[in-house]
């Protein structure tokens, strides 16, 4: 019943010559896409790559376990030193992640050119 | 569906859903809530608060309230009034003892807090009113949503 999620890792080079991973979601974020979140975020070089971008263009739905999923990336990330930005997330899970505080550990973007151009 | 004409809702009506318990049958009653409200007016955004609260409030009662025993069903009723729309989940459970902390986004970065545990947060954020009863006997708890139509949004 729930969209198998699918993630891929990309990997390309900022504006400003940063090196950045890209973790690309596709499908519906739940309790069970553990290893497309933690699993795809895991084989992300956490020597080489300091900056990580996620990718929720292509996410219809995210619900609390889903959430749960990428608090878990951002503790990982954060223990790492590896900074985390989002974009492409609806105008309703934007909301929503700045309400749990998501935010406060993430910056969020509209697109991916925006988040890049921040960096 | 975007462009369908709201109907005003004169008299309550209501409309029931049965689930199994079963991760991601949450989705019908987000459909169908979603369909109801649109029905009624409410503007897409708060379609949205709708169909995450009640997404939330299907997955603890299939989680929590029937430990995800397929035999036993979530039933969904929504109930449409001239300027809000209730809905009642039900479960088999006991319902909840207590309300859990407001999450704290710090002390879950830190490890002091389970990442978990966001639903009911969700489900208080996003809708007018949200309340937990507790079934007599132990059994038939519900929590019931209610969203109101905002009467500017016309």
């Amino acid at each position: 019943m729930q969209a198998e999620t699918k993630s891929r890792v990309e990997q390309l080079t900022s504006p400003a010559g940063h090196d950045v991973a890209v973790l690309r979601f596709e499908g519906d974020i739940a309790s069970t896409s553990k290893d497309a979140v933690l699993g795809a975020y895991q084989s992300i070089p956490k020597q080489s790559i300091k900056i990580v971008l996620l990718d929720f263009s292509k996410v219809d739905y995210i619900n609390s376990s889903g959430i749960a999923l990428v608090i878990q990336l951002l503790i990982e990330a954060s223990n790492a030193g590896q900074k985390v930005f989002a974009f492409g997330l609806s105008p309703h899970f934007t909301k929503v992640f700045t309400m749990v505080g998501i935010t406060k550990y993430a910056g969020l973007f509209p697109s991916q050119a925006e988040a890049l151009a921040a960096l | 569906m975007s462009e369908t004409k709201s109907t005003p809702v004169t008299k309550s009506t209501t409309v029931e859903v049965r689930l199994p318990s079963r991760l991601g049958y949450e989705k019908v009653a987000m459909s169908t809530a979603s369909a109801v409200a649109k029905l009624m007016g409410f503007r897409e955004d708060r379609v949205e608060d709708l169909k995450t609260a009640v997404a939330e409030a299907c997955i603890n009662a299939m989680e929590h309230g029937n430990r995800l025993n397929e035999g036993l069903c979530v039933g969904v009723v929504l109930s449409a009034g001239p300027d809000r729309l209730e809905v009642k989940v039900i479960d088999d459970g006991r319902g909840i003892r207590k309300q859990p902390a407001t999450p704290d986004i710090d002390r879950k970065m830190h490890g002091e807090e389970n990442p978990r545990g966001l639903g009911m947060f969700l489900i208080q954020a996003l809708v007018d009113e949200a309340e937990w009863v507790p079934g007599s006997e132990g059994k038939s708890s519900y929590v019931r949503l209610v969203i109101r139509l905002d009467k500017e949004q016309d």
